[in-house]
């Protein structure tokens, strides 16, 4: 369980967030939709331990969150996810040889075996196998992406968290991409947040939908006021968005909606 | 069609890049011969033969005085120079420029006296070095790991903050630790970008070897260079230029072919 209690943000001549409060319980897929600039994207830092909040407490499983990235949460960027210089399988096998060798940051022989087997069994998984000694630069869009999936999952994180990881891909991988994203949920038993554009994905994606939004707006001074979470929805896959839309009145043109 | 879409293939690419060296080559024939037709005895621009001849006797022909093959063993000596100073000058690049860029508070300590090192012109304590280190070898060493160290922990130290702050954040979710990730995430991919700042000091590298060699030294490719301006020797001088310059070449090409066969994933 997740508790974010009354967190704030501010930067010198900038409110980012403003008094953020949210409960998430294990194995929630919580996906994040906001214009751009409002504190996504801060949130989630915050959440991986990079930026830590000037006032309010995050709480993992009770205790409070350490203010630096941990291996208990794992995180796919847009971008730069993956290491250009490891091949795939060595992208894979990094989590678990920086485990097991603390000076090294490699293994050798039957640990080395034993991790390389665990590493292609994630890349079956994510449908890599093939690609296992090719460089990223040589995956296309889509496959980068899942390899950092991979990459992130061999650690078992309990909290995976997304920003905006398909949004530079194209629609039909997309589609691909969601269906992995949703499988991995269901059987890894993690607990997802996903900032995302396209707020039908958001919809379709999640089971639960935080609109982030400041309630407050100073025409002079636009930096004055910090954005909050200003819509919290159950939301399913079965649910139209459309629908849903129409219940919390988000003009639609406001987002990438398709 | 236009010219920007033109381009050399094949044979034309080889045959458009020799085309200047020939042409510097004919023309350094024709003004040489123009000036030993008006006197045999110039010694500013020697014929091909007697270049020839000279080449043969200092490569080829044991010195009467020493034994030895002097223009092998300038070369030797030129070169472990040149090589040793570059190679700590690399490893002191690596070993600062590192720290500098990954650890904030290593860097505050250490960027802004390696900002102001790099201002200081090596050759300008070239005598301080001669003073401290003595004539012998380290004191030459030491100018070429001088010349070129500050450059390289500056550019090393710039490449690590090039890299994504997102790789290191990924780093960090795997559970690497600062060591883990100076070992697995940044010197892997900064040593092909080090390779390259090599490739661009060498030659100031070789600058810096010619000075000192050419104020105090026994031998060495500089040293003979400036021995024999003495006596006008444009027969030894211009072979030795040459075979520096081509040395220098093999040296950049040989560090391109290391890039590029050790490192495939870079500048791809």
């Amino acid at each position: 369980m997740i508790e974010v209690r009354n967190v704030w943000k501010r930067y010198p001549g900038k409110t980012v967030l403003e008094n953020v409060r949210l409960r998430v319980e294990k194995n929630e897929f919580v996906t994040i939709v906001g214009a751009s600039g409002c504190g996504k994207t801060t949130f989630l830092r915050m959440l991986l331990g990079e930026v830590e909040p000037c006032e309010g407490t995050i709480r993992v499983e009770g205790a409070p969150l350490v203010p630096e990235p941990r291996a208990d949460r794992g995180v796919v960027f847009q971008r730069y996810s993956v290491f250009p210089h490891l091949t795939v399988l060595g992208n894979v096998l990094l989590g678990l040889d920086l485990g097991d060798a603390p000076w090294l940051g490699r293994t050798f022989g039957r640990r080395r075996v034993r991790n390389v087997a665990r590493a292609r069994e994630m890349l079956v998984r994510v449908g890599l196998e093939r690609s296992a000694h090719n460089y990223p630069s040589e995956l296309s869009g889509g496959m980068q992406q899942r390899l950092a999936l991979a990459q992130t999952l061999i650690t078992e994180p309990r909290i995976l968290l997304l920003d905006e990881p398909f949004g530079a891909l194209d629609p039909g991988i997309r589609s691909d991409m969601h269906e992995l994203v949703r499988e991995l949920h269901r059987e890894l038993d993690l607990t997802v947040f996903m900032i995302t554009h396209d707020i039908a994905e958001g919809f379709s994606l999640g089971s639960r939908l935080l609109v982030f939004d400041k309630p407050r707006v100073d025409p002079h001074e636009p930096d004055l006021y910090g954005a909050t979470i200003t819509f919290d929805l159950p939301v399913g896959h079965r649910r139209r968005a459309d629908s849903i839309i129409d219940d919390i009145n988000v003009k639609p043109g406001e987002e990438h909606a398709p | 069609m236009r010219l920007i879409n033109r381009r050399p293939g094949g044979l034309g690419i080889l045959a458009s890049a020799a085309v200047p060296f020939a042409l510097a080559l004919v023309l350094y024939v024709v003004a040489s011969g123009i000036r030993l037709a008006e006197n045999p005895d110039d010694k500013l621009l020697p014929g091909l033969a007697t270049i020839g001849a000279a080449v043969e006797r200092v490569a080829f022909e044991p010195d009467r005085r020493t034994g030895d093959y002097i223009f092998w063993t300038d070369t030797a000596a030129s070169l472990q120079r040149l090589l040793t100073g570059v190679f700590v000058g690399a490893f002191v690049g690596l070993a600062i420029g590192v720290p500098n860029g990954l650890l904030p508070w290593f860097g505050a300590f250490w960027s802004p006296a390696v900002r102001a090192l790099s201002m200081i012109p090596p050759l300008a304590i070239l005598p301080i070095l001669f003073i401290a280190f003595g004539v012998g070898e380290l004191a030459k060493v030491m100018l070429i790991v001088l010349g070129t160290a500050p450059f390289l922990m500056r550019d090393i130290e710039q490449r690590v903050r090039e890299l994504p702050r997102e790789q290191l954040i990924k780093a960090q979710t795997l559970d690497a630790t600062s060591w883990q990730i100076a070992m697995r995430v940044v010197l892997p991919q900064v040593f092909p970008r080090l390779v390259d700042a090599v490739r661009l000091s060498l030659g100031s590298a070789w600058l810096f070897l010619i000075a000192a060699e050419a104020i105090a030294s026994t031998d060495g490719l500089g040293y003979r260079i400036f021995l024999v301006r003495r006596y006008l020797a444009m027969d030894v001088i211009l072979p030795y230029v040459a075979w520096i310059t081509l040395l220098a070449f093999a040296l950049d090409f040989g560090l391109r072919q290391l890039n590029r066969r050790c490192f495939p994933w870079y500048g791809a």
